[in-house]
């Protein structure tokens, strides 16, 4: 792999793109996967593989044939020329000519194939998945084969809102609180400022779930259990830790005198903290606003024990984790559900890459 | 905010009392909002559209926290100066302290004390509920999968992350091939969840299969296999992938980072000295970025020891993947157990703090933002 092999470079370049080709291959194929059978028909997801909308070779119908009526299915029958059970063409019988030959459906009403060995793709799609998990009340799905069924849509628009509704704030409070405090660590002098911190910083071990059942007898008590306020408030205290020890890292280590200059014309802590300092922080604020908002927007433990079964108030992880529970078969709803879930996440990640990078990174220590 | 910093025309108490009404006044509109929005959403109320409840709710929530911080601020600059210099410190780093203190600090304690007492929470029980937890033979099953987390998650994270981070920046698609490996990280665990129980979806064996692995396992002319159930132990394995597939992006990052710092004459200096790549990836680079191999690591086994969502929503913690954090939701929610469960939260609590401290220690050194 020297450099003056031009062979050699060459030879190692393309083992380095191809292998980092397949392993990137590989783990993106899950999600598409995914994203594929999200815009499949319903009966197709079950029946075949999401692969198939790619072209293939395999058997394709040709010609239909329907017995006369009279014809005894139990015995043996002549069609298109050859005489068989029903069982030996439910089977399927190879033609000399390449054909196969094979009974759909039941015995009663099915009918014969003809079908031929070629190249095909499956390539009928449809935003029917999206329409019923969507939808709010009952939804009536159109299938491939023309008819209808009436079900329950899964209401992942209003679940949707709510996981606005809760992760905006979530996001909003615990990093002004940790702004506030990280400033007052920073550039304030007051008593047990050096405890308090270490506080802070050995608070960032707790891990979340040792905390839930107290903070749940506390809202309880409060009345406040099932709301957002809860789930905000919750995700306050979990987040804080962090949220403190990170922007003080960055509050204080801005230029000491910007600050004196500002003390010295008069202005007050106040001022100075929201004319000066958190412009100054943007960068710091907005990587880990986008941790803390995705942390929120992806978690299903809080919010089940704080929201938990009630109605109307469903996030869509707990909506999505509901459907693979309850219809865990129902593939056309839950990639559809699952993507849903997962869109304003990878539009934040596709869009704002740098700070979701820093901000992950940064979060990765979070309890 | 600058018409709220002017002083008032009056001083002395009453300028002090006057300096409080915003606060008095915010305080009582935001309760009159929080009880509002309570009962648009209760189950009686007359349905409103629910786009206006989240918009409601979301102005409410950050803008009573700006409203409160700023009348709060208000009030303290109407004291006299010695006073408000004294109480300025509450205002900026009181309510962080107070939330941390009632969330984190006070139930590790209560949590704790609660740990001592049987299912009811009423008798004390001393240490019987950890003799129990080390003891049942359903939590040894937990705490194996747990270690079998812990190494196989963590492993294959760190070798994958390193591999990839090495051979990206060789490759002319670096940013590219790191933004496909990076990108589950925006993916929820459900979400995570329902894409790999697709790609091990099971049909009976004369069906077409349409999940990936039992496609190929059936087109190599095995029986299709439910491969998370009743496939045990091996069951945890394909859980564990799930994380893996997760978190490689995060140590690919940091790796990445690492490698772009080493010094490129310590790596020339090796390639004149005759060493050949492994060499020079073995015996050069992993001892310049150890650092980063022990951060990553740590936090990955922080990660895989808490690990919850994944194994709700893959098994619910059935065919024996149960892990600490979903026995612990089992014991305490479903069983309504709380001394047991609270003994089982404060066993993974007291397992997360070593690695957890030496982590911190890690993390402090590195610059983050």
């Amino acid at each position: 792999m020297n450099a003056d092999k031009p062979l050699n470079k060459f030879l190692s370049g393309f083992f380095v793109n191809g292998l980092l080709a397949f392993i990137c291959l590989f783990w993106t194929v899950p999600t598409i996967g995914l994203l594929i059978s999200s815009v499949r028909d319903r009966i197709d997801i079950n029946t075949t593989g999401w692969w198939t909308i790619f072209p293939h070779q395999d058997w394709v119908a040709v010609e239909q044939i329907k017995p006369a009526a009279g014809v005894d299915r139990n015995a043996p029958m002549t069609l298109v020329g050859v005489t068989h059970t029903f069982e030996e063409f439910r089977e399927g019988i190879t033609t000399p000519d390449g054909k196969r030959l094979k009974w759909i459906g039941n015995r009663r009403v099915g009918y014969l194939e003809v079908q031929e060995y070629r190249w095909t793709a499956n390539t009928t799609l449809t935003t029917e998945n999206y329409k019923q998990v969507l939808a709010g009340s009952d939804y009536t799905a159109q299938l491939k084969d023309g008819t209808t069924v009436t079900e329950r849509g899964d209401d992942m628009f209003s679940a949707f809102l709510n996981s606005l509704a809760v992760a905006i704030p979530a996001t909003v409070i615990p990093i002004s609180l940790a702004a506030f405090a990280a400033y007052g660590f920073a550039w304030m002098r007051f008593p047990a400022r050096k405890l308090l911190f270490v506080l802070v910083v050995a608070l960032l071990v707790v891990p979340l779930q040792i905390a839930l059942v107290p903070i749940l007898r506390d809202f309880v008590t409060l009345k406040v259990n099932g709301t957002f306020l809860a789930v905000w408030l919750a995700h306050t205290g979990f987040g804080l830790p962090l949220a403190t020890y990170l922007l003080y890292n960055y509050i204080s280590e801005l230029p000491r005198d910007i600050l004196e200059s500002a003390f010295i014309d008069g202005a007050s802590h106040f001022t100075i903290f929201t004319r000066l300092i958190l412009p100054l922080s943007v960068p710091a604020l907005a990587s880990f606003a986008i941790f803390q908002f995705l942390w929120v927007w992806n978690d299903y433990l809080v919010a089940l024990i704080f929201i938990g079964a009630k109605p109307g108030s469903q996030l869509l992880t707990m909506r999505l984790a509901e459907i693979v529970g309850s219809r865990g078969q129902d593939w056309h709803l839950l990639t559809a559900g699952a993507f849903i879930s997962m869109l304003l996440p990878l539009t934040v990640f596709f869009s704002l890459q740098r700070f979701f990078v820093r901000g992950l990174m940064a979060g990765s220590v979070k309890g | 905010m600058a018409s709220l910093t002017r002083p008032l025309p009056s001083s002395g108490p009453l300028r002090a009392l006057l300096g409080l009404v915003p606060l008095a006044a915010v305080v009582a509109f935001l309760s009159w909002g929080f009880i509002f929005l309570r009962d648009l959403q209760a189950p009686s109320a007359t349905p409103s559209p629910q786009i206006v409840i989240v918009l409601l709710a979301i102005v409410w929530g950050v803008g009573g926290m700006v409203l409160l911080f700023a009348t709060a601020n208000f009030f303290i600059e109407q004291l006299p100066t010695n006073w408000m210099q004294r109480l300025q410190p509450i205002i900026f780093v009181g309510p962080a302290m107070l939330m941390l203190v009632w969330a984190l600090a006070l139930p590790t304690l209560r949590t704790l004390f609660n740990s001592f007492y049987d299912g009811s929470g009423e008798v004390f029980i001393g240490l019987k509920n950890y003799g129990g937890v080390f003891t049942d033979p359903n939590m040894l099953t937990v705490f194996r999968n747990n270690l079998l987390w812990i190494i196989f998650g963590t492993a294959p994270t760190v070798s994958l992350g390193l591999l990839i981070a090495v051979l990206a920046d060789r490759s002319r698609f670096e940013s590219f091939a790191k933004a496909l490996i990076f990108m589950p990280m925006a993916i929820s665990f459900v979400g995570a969840g329902v894409i790999w129980n697709f790609v091990y979806a099971v049909k009976p064996a004369d069906a077409p299969q349409i999940g990936l692995i039992n496609s190929l396992w059936v087109w190599l002319g095995n029986q299709p296999q439910a491969w998370t159930a009743f496939f045990q132990p091996w069951n945890n394995f394909f859980l564990i992938v799930i994380v893996v597939w997760l978190q490689t992006g995060y140590a690919m990052v940091l790796f990445s980072a690492a490698i772009k710092g080493i010094p490129g004459e310590v790596l020339e200096a090796a390639r004149v000295d005759g060493a050949n790549e492994f060499e020079i990836f073995f015996l050069v680079m992993i001892p310049q970025i150890m650092g980063t191999i022990i951060t990553v690591t740590t936090t990955i086994i922080i990660f895989t020891l808490k690990i919850f969502d994944v194994v709700i929503v893959m098994t619910g913690g059935q065919y024996g993947t149960s892990v600490i954090a979903t026995e612990f939701y089992r014991q305490y929610f479903t069983y309504n157990n709380s001394g047991y469960g609270s003994a089982i939260a404060i066993v993974l609590f007291i397992a997360v703090i070593p690695v957890m401290a030496y982590n911190l220690r890690q993390f402090a050194q590195r610059e983050v933002f």
